[in-house]
């Protein structure tokens, strides 16, 4: 398929102690294994399985991805900030590909 | 001779079709849902509670894309915070929805993404405390077109 692209929304800054929401999609069509083609065929399942949050190499948030999950999966969350740092977002593939973005946060 | 064959040639035909649309999904039952939230909890009891919210619509008009917010009131120190909450359909083919594994790090446990739904159902919400106690919600959503299969 399409490369995956990843966005996030997440402030560039925030204040200690502030919880902060973050909201993450990625474009993927999500194929949920129970659709079928015009000849009948199972079309295969494809979707994003797993989503990890991470702050400072340290994991905030995850999720076990479903194929219930509409496809060009939205997910919105929240994270106390403790520290300024560095964000890191994955998704996995079932193809197994890992799809990751970085994204810097300030404190002040 | 040539009249046969032309009804065979839509017999045929017919018989495809009704072979591609004949299949529906099959449906998840109460009890496989039942089972997935006793794997969840491994056994244990969950009762259903207020400090559990799950925000779905009353009707949802097309379930390839239907919202749910999930909340669960706790202080989310590193000592009584939400681990993990499981969402479940259980008329989907498959029940589970998606897992949101929380830390204390969340600040907030509170979570929304938006899932498929097959026909009107419940939506089971369970919450893992990490005092090891299970909270359980349940909400019904009226699907006017089907999000799952073809």
């Amino acid at each position: 398929m399409a490369k995956s692209k990843p966005r996030v929304k997440a402030p560039k800054s925030a204040s200690k102690g502030e919880v902060i929401t973050i909201k993450t999609l990625i474009s993927h069509k999500m194929e949920s294994g129970q659709r079928k083609d015009k000849q009948g065929n199972v079309i295969p399942r494809s979707i994003i399985n797993h989503f990890t949050a991470k702050f400072n190499g340290e994991v905030v948030f995850e999720v076990d991805i479903e194929p219930a999950i509409s496809a060009n999966p939205y997910l919105q969350f929240k994270m106390r900030v403790d520290e300024p740092g560095e964000f890191e977002f994955i998704w996995n593939d079932d193809d197994g590909s890992v799809y990751t973005k970085k994204q810097k946060l300030k404190v002040g | 001779m040539k009249e046969m064959s032309r009804r065979q040639a839509l017999a045929l035909g017919s018989g495809l079709v009704a072979i591609t649309l004949l299949p529906l999904p099959a449906t998840a039952s109460i009890e496989e849902v039942n089972e997935d939230i006793k794997k969840f909890t491994g056994g244990a009891e969950a009762a259903e509670s207020a400090i559990i919210k799950l925000e779905v619509p009353e009707i949802a008009e097309n379930g390839n894309t239907v919202p749910l917010s999930v909340s669960v009131d706790s202080p989310m120190t590193a000592d009584n915070y939400v681990k993990r909450v499981i969402l479940l359909a259980e008329k989907n083919p498959n029940p589970g929805v998606a897992t949101f594994h929380f830390t204390a790090r969340s600040g907030v446990a509170e979570a929304s993404t938006r899932m498929r739904l097959a026909t009107t159902q419940n939506v089971v919400a369970v919450a893992e405390l990490s005092d090891g106690s299970f909270h359980m919600t349940k909400s019904t959503v009226k699907v006017t077109i089907g999000g799952c299969g073809g």
